[in-house]
């Protein structure tokens, strides 16, 4: 990709970063969605977590585990690879697919909250919801996010939000996990050139 | 007539000189010429050779007029820089009574853009199974010499040996085309790695070399001249030395494309670089250039084979085998051979005209001979665009490539077919 | 991403690996209660068979279903003597209809590559004379790594007629590609020339099949057609059955772990024996269903995105 040269275009507005949840910040806001899933399910009963690629995946880990922790109940985990079902395929070169895994005892009849990291437009939820309606008839479907960012382009809201981040659509949200990036942050990117 | 003084032009290489062109003939040749009844063609930095005479080419009339006629593969032989052609019989219907090739003569008479010697089938229809009446043709206005059932072979042992003693009445020539026909059937391409990968069925090289070696000793046993089309394989070459050496009268052929063109072509699956014989291998065009210099090999002829759109623009396998060749054949030599002028007019010239016997052909422009000669511009490069051929059809294997060498002009007899590297009609 | 496939060649061993990783998630789509996914919605699949295989045409038709894809079947048959329609017509009357994949069957070698130059969309070699039929090589690649685990370092020997066989050289371009050692074993009349220089280096050949199935993962056993005994490739069918045929005492030979395989339809008592064809080391179902999972992944990496 070429940049535009300094000569060429007006002085380019400084990107700026903030983190918005350290570390230690990520550990209590997945600590609180675990206890808040609790509390709204009668104690995680009947209920599956399923993680949707990349980051949903290993937050829905951390969520049965803190569970399971808080209150000794193994909730089963699974990944949904939502790929097949989005509505941009078509914008892009083609997606690889990624695993989807139920766990064993499938999701008919259950509460099935789906994980992911970030919540913005929506559309992915939107494509989750279609790929769960394909694969079985859960009893219910709930949310739970780390992230909330807004700018919701479908009437999608989420369960369960770990943090609410106004946000303008220049700027980007950026979420890492230790088990995808090597480390758990949240950070905001101001306006300014891609970095 | 007009008389034409061509100014400053290198006859084969030699010092340029100038060659007054008059009634038919070359009238003078000598520096500072003048004759200002002659309309005068500036030749500087060009080469005259005799014109050049094809053995081997397919016009398709009568028969298919939408692929060639007499007249537009003339006047691409012409734009070629040829005098003289001899015409495959393979039309439809075949060349093989005197009719037909008396129509054909005359048709390549009236185009008027070079001599056209039909070349008679040597079976009823091609079908290998009876004598055509050899001297029905030989006796006709055609004068027809060359015998030939191209595109098949005489595969016959017995009919192959009487072909060739019964030809000897009339100083006749058998142009076999060598293909063992039980080891090619449903044969696509050269029988090699590019086959095998491709999955198109192989053409061996022994189906060729085996009929060569047959028919050197048929020829040696009833002392009959033989002339072997269109050869492709190291192995033939093998053959003919050593036939030659041995004193048997064969003369043999080979076409532009396989000195230049492998087997690799077909690796796009387009069937303009389909033909039979098929393209051969590396190993193969060297030894097929090497026998050409040392005259193993005597001539080259172009097997100009032109065909329909609809017969290339499909699958390999329904595709029909033959290229383009006239148009392109003295650029091919000249790549091949760079500016070895007398190499180039004694392949391309003055022994294919011995071979066919077209008395005023192949002989250098020298006062008193007849003016068939072409001018040659050595410098020049072009680059092959199938829709500027003057022949009625595409198929060329050399489309979008850089050639060296251009036409300049042609004359036959003294008129030119070609000036300016236009077609004069 | 690749355009066509239309060689086992267009194939390098990422885009390979993808395809079959992509084939087992498709696999999940089948033991599912709605066995479709949307990614092809409003795309058009031309099913374009010159010969009659009812097998793969189905296989491919189900694939292209169980996307989404509108499928056409345009069952064009007929000999290159009555030739109907030009192969460039009909590609014309594809695009008009404006075809995202073209699926071609054909008894000419290369008549897929033609098509590729004649039309917008991927072409996808279906089977084309005796060249190849990569997606039956993808699919085979497939069930030897979801029975035996891996593809690298697997000693396949490919026995029967060779020469005549898209499916063997299919199978040794992309076996090659992805690690395996390949074998071909056949009478030498039924082994084309040059086959290691003209395919993959590694290839080795042999005309001795009882000394190759002890050193061998996997056997394929090609379709051998009576009628090559016609034309001299062997003297009979007994006499072939005989060197090399597949029975149950060959096939103890095997070590304990390998599989047996065989693209279909059998000659069962020719190539292959009822007692093989039906032992536990037979794959012959199984990849008749890994088919329809592998060209829904070739369909979805060549149609998915924006490939253009």
């Amino acid at each position: 990709m070429a940049y535009p040269s300094a000569a060429q275009s007006p002085p380019a507005r400084q990107p700026s970063v903030k983190v918005i949840l350290a570390s230690a910040d990520v550990q209590r806001v997945v600590d609180r969605i675990a206890h808040q899933i609790l509390e709204k399910t009668q104690g995680a009963q009947q209920t599956v977590l399923l993680g949707i690629p990349t980051r949903g995946a290993p937050l829905a880990k951390r969520l049965a585990a803190r569970i399971s922790a808080f209150e000794d109940v193994a909730v089963p985990v699974g990944v949904l690879d939502i790929t097949l079902y989005r509505d941009d395929l078509r914008r892009q070169a083609t997606r690889a697919v990624g695993p989807t895994q139920l766990p064993p005892g499938g999701i008919d009849g259950k509460r099935v909250v789906l994980v992911d990291d970030v919540l913005f437009s929506g559309r992915t939820v939107r494509a989750a919801l279609d790929a769960l309606n394909d694969i079985g008839r859960p009893a219910s479907v709930q949310l739970a996010v780390l992230v909330d960012r807004g700018h919701r382009e479908l009437p999608i809201r989420a369960d369960y939000v770990g943090k609410n981040i106004p946000t303008s659509l220049a700027e980007s949200v950026k979420v890492t996990l230790a088990e995808t990036d090597g480390a758990d942050e949240v950070r905001l990117y101001g306006e300014g050139p891609a970095l | 007539m007009t008389a034409y003084l061509i100014k400053n032009v290198s006859v084969v290489g030699a010092a340029p000189t100038d060659l007054l062109i008059r009634d038919g003939v070359v009238a003078e040749t000598g520096a500072g010429l003048t004759a200002p009844d002659a309309t005068v063609v500036d030749a500087t930095g060009l080469v005259a050779l005799p014109g050049l005479v094809d053995l081997h080419t397919h016009l398709r009339e009568p028969g298919r007029e939408d692929a060639e006629t007499v007249e537009t593969g003339s006047r691409a032989a012409a734009l070629g820089g040829y005098t003289a052609v001899c015409a495959m019989a393979n039309t439809s219907p075949v060349a093989d009574t005197a009719g037909v090739v008396e129509q054909v003569w005359r048709l390549g008479r009236e185009a008027g853009l070079v001599d056209v010697q039909p070349i008679g089938a040597v079976t009823v229809g091609l079908a290998g199974e009876h004598l055509a009446e050899l001297g029905a043709m030989a006796d006709s206005a055609a004068r027809v010499r060359i015998f030939s059932d191209d595109g098949h072979c005489v595969a016959d042992p017995k009919l192959m040996r009487r072909a060739l003693e019964y030809v000897k009445a009339f100083d006749g020539i058998i142009a076999q085309h060598a293909e063992e026909p039980r080891l090619t059937e449903g044969a696509q391409m050269h029988e090699g790695e590019v086959s095998t990968r491709l999955g198109l069925t192989g053409w061996p090289a022994v189906a060729e070399e085996a009929i060569i070696a047959r028919d050197v000793l048929l020829a040696e046993h009833v002392g009959s001249r033989l002339h072997v089309c269109h050869v492709s394989t190291a192995g033939s070459v093998e053959v003919l030395r050593q036939a030659k050496a041995r004193g048997v009268r064969v003369t043999a052929e080979v076409t532009p494309h396989h000195l230049l063109l492998t087997d690799a072509r077909a690796e796009t699956y387009d069937p303009v670089f389909k033909v039979n014989p098929p393209l051969r291998t590396e190993t193969d065009i060297a030894a097929l250039r090497a026998a050409l210099a040392d005259g193993v090999i005597d001539i080259i002829a172009t097997d100009h084979a032109p065909h329909a759109v609809e017969d290339k623009e499909c699958e390999w396998a329904y595709a029909r085998p033959g290229m383009l060749g006239l148009e392109t054949a003295l650029s091919i030599a000249i790549d091949v051979f760079g500016g070895d002028w007398d190499l180039i007019a004694e392949r391309m010239s003055r022994t294919p005209a011995r071979i066919a016997g077209l008395d005023g052909h192949g002989v250098d422009p020298a006062p008193g001979v007849p003016a068939n000669l072409t001018l040659v511009d050595p410098a020049a490069r072009r680059v092959v665009e199938p829709a500027e051929l003057a022949s009625r059809s595409r198929n060329t294997p050399y489309a979008r490539m850089t050639l060296p060498g251009r036409i300049v002009a042609t004359f036959l007899r003294g008129e030119p077919t070609v000036l300016d590297g236009k077609a004069v009609k | 991403m690749i355009r066509h496939l239309l060689s086992g060649a267009d194939l390098d061993a990422a885009t390979a690996t993808e395809i079959l990783d992509t084939a087992a998630e498709m696999a999940t789509v089948a033991g599912r209660e709605v066995k479709k996914l949307p990614a092809l919605r409003g795309r058009t699949v031309v099913n374009l068979f010159y010969e009659d295989s009812t097998r793969t045409r189905i296989s491919f038709e189900a694939a292209a279903k169980r996307l989404s894809a509108d499928v056409i079947n345009f069952s064009a048959k007929g000999s290159s003597v009555t030739k109907g329609e030009s192969l460039k017509d009909t590609a014309l009357t594809l695009q008009a209809m404006g075809a995202d994949a073209v699926v071609v069957r054909h008894p000419a070698s290369g008549a897929p590559h033609r098509l590729a130059d004649w039309v917008d969309g991927s072409v996808v070699n279906a089977g084309d004379g005796t060249h190849e039929h990569p997606t039956q090589a993808l699919l085979d690649a497939y069930t030897m790594r979801s029975r035996l685990g891996r593809l690298a370092g697997l000693s396949v020997a490919v026995v029967g007629d060779v020469l005549h066989s898209r499916v063997a050289r299919s199978n040794v371009l992309l076996l090659s590609t992805l690690g395996a050692k390949v074998t071909l074993v056949g009478p030498p009349t039924l082994i084309p020339v040059d086959i290691a220089a003209a395919l993959a280096p590694g290839t080795d050949v042999s005309y001795d099949l009882d000394a190759v199935l002890p050193q061998s993962d996997v056997v394929m056993m090609l379709r051998v057609q009576r009628e090559r005994m016609n034309d001299s490739y062997f003297p009979s069918a007994r006499e072939y059955a005989r060197r090399y045929g597949l029975d149950g005492s060959r096939m103890r030979r095997l070590p304990e772990h390998a599989i047996v395989m065989h693209p279909g339809p059998m000659n069962r008592g020719m190539e292959i024996t009822p007692e093989v064809a039906d032992s536990a080391r037979s794959t012959i179902v199984e990849q008749v269903a890994n088919g329809v999972s592998v060209r829904m992944a070739v369909l979805y990496l060549l149609l998915g995105g924006n490939n253009r």
